[in-house]
């Protein structure tokens, strides 16, 4: 037996010259440069080569390209990809592949075993049958039962990049329209981008045997290409599906084999100016029992298997149609040396330009194969008049069916354009468009090569006009293309109950699961679809929709435009995820921020956080062999007992300059902040208008028209949005400022019982003593030699200085305060320490205790929002929602009656540590070095009025009861912290 | 990705901005005036037509400057940018 028994002697477009060795299922085989893993596998006879979706039945290669339902392969090693279309997939040297959902091959399928049970799993099987008593119990297993292939678990070989163009034509494919398109657009001299999925450019004609003024198509497809390739305002990418057409015409296009070694793909992102899609158009299936059996295949796959690989995928053949075009398929077929052993038409009237391309075969009008013999590949189908009458049997090993050409109209109803039903092709064709888009060729309905061409030109025209360029005549090639007819058949009655005849073949839809839909009142079609997975999955149903359609109108006794269509999506065919990200992956996609100190944490140590809006900072200081608990400890208690320094740069901080700068914050706070003398500063709460706080921060008057803000660190671009929404909407007449000076300061913040010896020890012409410099005051002076302004806030309860310099300034000034700071053991503090403090002083933190969900009475902070504005933003808000009077959660301090448990930080408060819809959770749960034990905060229901009493925090394996109090366990009358 | 063409800067990309939700009736000077129930429907009901809709948009990318645009929620087609409301 030859190495591939079904490839022919000469022809197509395969390089005999380059035999290619590949591996599929564990078996080793041959094929040529050119071939598909389709057309290698064919060459090979290999007729089993998937496993269905749910019930696990043998299929077999269907298509030829992006249509295939039915094969799906899993690559492996380099190539390690999931789930593509064996038609898809170019014969490289070396290939690996394995079918996907079967297991161990696809030949011997251990889940075959769910074809017994067939008839138990129809359609909205899973919606009814795992309701009770909980679909978590089922959940896991069928995780683990769905899907197809697993995802690679390594990064891919190679890299992705992303690739931003312009143009004034796109055109999406290179076949016959869209190469005629290129041409004329091209010559008038617009910048055009043409780009196409297969790998070489022709579309069709690749697999077809038609002649263009006499000669073979392909001479003149190889003229057009070379001479756009002349052409330096033309850019002709092959490879490149064009998979998304978006708003304003924006066009993603995904070029899988650029001429680089090092990049794996990349995605072209194209704004353009007229768009035509030339997409071509795509066959479906007849429907019929049986219709998934190996051997099954499109008609025009067979002929592109013929033609373009020089492969016969069987010896005999039925060639069942509803319309012209399989007639020169079944010519090429028996050209080819297939013994064609019928045409059945269920026409009753085959017209006579079909008729006389197919003189020897003979013609079964009238006629439909209503079932498939052969459980494992056709052995012989039953051929049955439509009207009723007696069967025969036909002996056959490949039946090629035609159900007649969708026009692709996939982009431009992306687009947005409208799409309506012809009745005269039996399919839905581009109408209205809303952006600047025309369809061309078979993607518009002209499904005749002739004037496919001639409709490519046209349109060119038309685009180029939009442009306000003039295209120059060209003359259209004459085509030996015959006529195009139909009379749908949507589906053939079934011989028998039971009998599988699938409508989408992917995802095992059959035309029962249908009208089960339709008894159960799935009526709409976006319901059908979604009730029946009917149209999804990775096909995304190109060979079965509108056969869905059909055979949801022939069932509700209307017409197909009555039952319209669903709605088209990107992506048109799978695009790999790293194409999308290009080079945005690892530490790029998000950079971090970095103070001039990182360099210097991470050499001492520290274990670095990201502390909100990407900046890094350090989370503890860990000395060699220290504990987690032991470092924050030994930090938290350097803050409390002698002094602590952190880099406090990362935190927000904005100036406000301008007339009216003070009556906007007083407008932007709930306090008043305008009666702020110079150097006076304020803690505010910030609210959205729905009177819920946004943000909380100090602001300081720095002269007359002049404030400046800090904000958290994580909220700060949304505190700025929501400032200069206000000013440029709501009060474009104020004269206010905001400039963002956050990078322009950097801090380091001195905190502790001896902050203030340090920075004397520091030396500065800063009165530092408490009458000269109280809490809440802000100075301009020298620390270390250094300009520095210096703000006494304090985020751990503590005396605290926060010397603000130069960003350049910043490592003399730490290394500053280490030297003067090492006699009272001054502690660098991370975040966690911080975290610790804050919380045993009961200081919010925004995304802990303030979530988006609390007021300031929550908070217990009434007292933050002042009596006598007439209005700031949120107060109708908060007092709407105060004069309701329902039950709210409030801050409150936690104890855990047992002191050594901690308690996971969002753990949920039930009432008394039922299963009960939860009360509360728990904001922070930290180790108090003041206290030493555990102790937090957490929002409890009706809180404030149930200190003293007792919570119960609910875990998944234990309760834990906790003790109520206020939310401030340290200094409760600030004395530290203003002294 | 829609293209905003920013009155300060000429034709940009959507991820160039940031979006502000559709436009609202200008803020009152006095919210305590307004009814409850019309104060919880300003807040609460913003318009969401099929079609021709108003919204701000904030050029966070660029000039920083807040934005109304006129956009057909179905076709994505923009008529109208104006800085401001």
């Amino acid at each position: 037996m030859a190495a591939e028994p079904f490839r022919l002697a000469s022809g197509g477009r395969i390089d005999r010259t380059r035999p290619l060795r590949f591996r599929f299922d564990g078996r080793d085989y041959t094929g040529y440069e050119g071939d598909t893993l389709a057309s290698a596998l064919l060459a090979n006879g290999v007729r089993i080569t998937a496993r269905s979706f749910k019930y696990h039945r043998p299929r077999g290669i269907m298509g030829a390209g992006v249509e295939e339902p039915a094969t799906l392969v899993e690559l492996m090693g380099a190539d390690a990809s999931a789930n593509r279309p064996a038609t898809t997939v170019a014969l490289t040297d070396g290939l690996v592949a394995r079918s996907v959902n079967a297991w161990p091959s696809a030949r011997f399928d251990l889940g075959a075993v769910n074809q017994l049970f067939g008839r138990f799993i129809p359609a909205g099987f899973y919606y009814k049958t795992f309701k009770w008593p909980d679909w978590h119990l089922y959940e896991p297993s069928i995780r683990k039962a769905a899907g197809l292939a697993a995802a690679p678990s390594v990064p891919p070989e190679g890299a992705f990049e992303a690739r931003h163009a312009h143009a004034d034509l796109v055109i999406a494919g290179a076949g016959p329209a869209g190469l005629m398109a290129a041409l004329v657009a091209g010559r008038a001299g617009a910048r055009v981008l043409i780009a196409d999925e297969g790998s070489e450019a022709g579309g069709s004609l690749l697999s077809r045997r038609l002649t263009l003024d006499g000669t073979p198509a392909m001479g003149w497809v190889a003229a057009v290409v070379a001479e756009l390739a002349t052409m330096p305002n033309v850019t002709h990418l092959q490879n490149s599906t064009i998979w998304a057409y978006r708003e304003h015409n924006l066009i993603m296009v995904h070029e899988r084999a650029p001429q680089n070694p090092s990049l794996i793909g990349r995605n072209w992102r194209v704004r353009a100016g007229q768009v035509i899609t030339a997409t071509g158009a795509i066959e479906r299936t007849m429907v019929f029992a049986g219709n998934d059996r190996p051997g099954v295949m499109l008609a025009s796959a067979v002929q592109a298997y013929v033609n373009r690989w020089a492969v016969r995928p069987g010896s005999r053949a039925v060639v069942f149609t509803n319309n012209d075009s399989a007639y020169a398929i079944a010519a090429d077929m028996a050209h080819a040396g297939i013994d064609v052993a019928a045409i059945v038409d269920s026409r009753e009237v085959v017209p006579d330009h079909a008729r006389m391309q197919v003189t020897n075969i003979p013609i079964l009008a009238g006629q439909a194969v209503t079932a498939v013999h052969g459980h494992r590949g056709v052995r012989a189908v039953s051929v049955a008049p439509i009207r009723g009458g007696a069967s025969r049997r036909i002996v056959c090993d490949l039946v090629a069916m035609s159900g007649g050409w969708n026009p692709a109209v996939h982009l431009y109803s992306q687009s947005r354009g409208k799409i309506v039903w012809d009745a005269r092709l039996a399919s839905f064709v581009p109408a209205d468009p809303t952006q600047p888009v025309l369809a061309a060729g078979a993607a518009n309905g002209a499904l005749e090569l002739g004037t496919a061409l001639a409709e490519g030109a046209a349109k060119a025209a038309d685009a180029l006009a939009a442009l306000g360029m003039a295209a120059k005549a060209v003359q259209v090639p004459l085509s030996s293309d015959t006529p195009y007819t139909i009379e749908p058949l949507w589906t053939v009655p079934a011989p028998r109950a039971g009998a599988k005849r699938f409508l989408d073949i992917q995802n095992d839809v059959t035309v029962s699961d249908i009208e089960l839909a339709l008894r159960e009142g799935y009526a709409n079609i976006e319901h059908v679809k979604r009730y029946t997975t009917g149209g999804m999955g990775i096909d995304q149903g190109k060979t079965g929709n509108v056969n869905i359609i059909g055979a949801v109108a022939e069932r509700q006794g209307k017409t197909p435009d009555q039952i319209g269509v669903t709605t088209f999506r990107p992506p048109y065919t799978p695009v790999d995820f790293g194409a999308i990200a290009g080079r945005r992956e690892g530490p790029v996609v998000l950079p971090y921020r970095h103070t001039p100190l990182t360099g210097w944490h991470i050499n001492h140590g520290a274990v670095m956080y990201e502390a909100g809006a990407r900046w890094r900072r350090p989370g503890l200081y860990p000395r060699p062999g220290e504990a987690f608990q032991d470092t924050v400890n030994r930090e938290a208690r350097a803050v409390r007992e002698g002094v602590g320094i952190y880099d406090g740069s990362p935190l927000g901080t904005y100036e406000l300059k301008g007339r009216d700068a003070g009556r906007f914050l007083d407008w932007v706070y709930t306090n008043v902040m305008s009666s702020l003398k110079a150097g006076e500063g304020r803690y505010g709460l910030m609210l959205t208008d729905d009177g819920l706080v946004l943000d909380d921060g100090v602001s300081f008057r720095l002269g007359p028209d002049r404030f400046l803000m800090s904000t958290s660190t994580g909220y700060a671009d949304a505190v700025w949005q929501h400032m200069e929404r206000l000013l440029q909407i709501e009060r474009p007449d104020w004269e206010v400022r905001i400039t963002n000076v956050t990078s322009q300061w950097m801090n380091a913040t001195i905190c502790g019982p001896r902050a203030r010896d340090v920075l004397a020890g520091m030396g500065t012409d800063i009165d530092l003593s408490c009458a000269a410099f109280p809490f809440m005051s802000l100075r301009d002076g020298h620390v270390a030699g250094l300009p520095a302004r210096v703000i006494r806030v304090s985020f751990t309860g503590e005396l605290s200085f926060e010397v603000n310099v130069r960003p350049r300034d910043l490592p003399a000034l730490w290394q500053a305060a280490l030297a003067a700071g090492a006699p009272f053991g001054i502690t660098p503090v991370g975040s966690e320490a911080n975290h610790v403090l804050r919380v045993e002083k009961g200081f919010l933190s925004l995304g802990h205790e303030v979530d988006g969900t609390a007021d300031p009475h929550d908070l217990g902070m009434a007292w933050v929002m002042s009596k006598t504005k007439p209005d700031f933003i949120g107060k109708r808000s908060v007092e709407l929602r105060r004069a309701s009077g329902k039950a709210r959660r409030e801050l409150v301090g936690i104890r855990p009656l047992d002191p050594m448990c901690q308690i996971p930080e969002g753990a949920p408060l039930t009432p008394a540590g039922r299963k009960e819809t939860t009360e509360g959770f728990v904001a922070a749960c930290v180790w108090s070095v003041v206290h030493d034990r555990w102790l937090g905060l957490a929002l409890l229901r009706d809180g404030q009025a149930r200190i003293g009493g007792r919570a119960h925090v609910r875990l998944p394996d234990r309760v834990i009861e906790v003790e109520i109090c206020a939310p401030v366990f340290h200094d409760p009358k600030g004395e530290r912290l203003r002294s | 990705m829609l293209l905003i063409h920013c009155p300060f800067c000429g034709p940009r990309n959507e991820s160039e901005f940031t979006y502000g939700g559709p436009a609202l009736a200008q803020r009152t000077e006095d919210p305590a005036a307004m009814s409850d129930a019309d104060w919880v429907d300003c807040l609460t009901v913003p318009p969401n037509p099929m079609g021709w809709l108003e919204e701000r948009w904030w050029h966070a990318r660029g000039c920083g400057s807040w934005l109304t645009i006129r956009r057909h929620t179905v076709t994505h087609a923009i008529d109208e940018v104006r800085h401001g409301r």
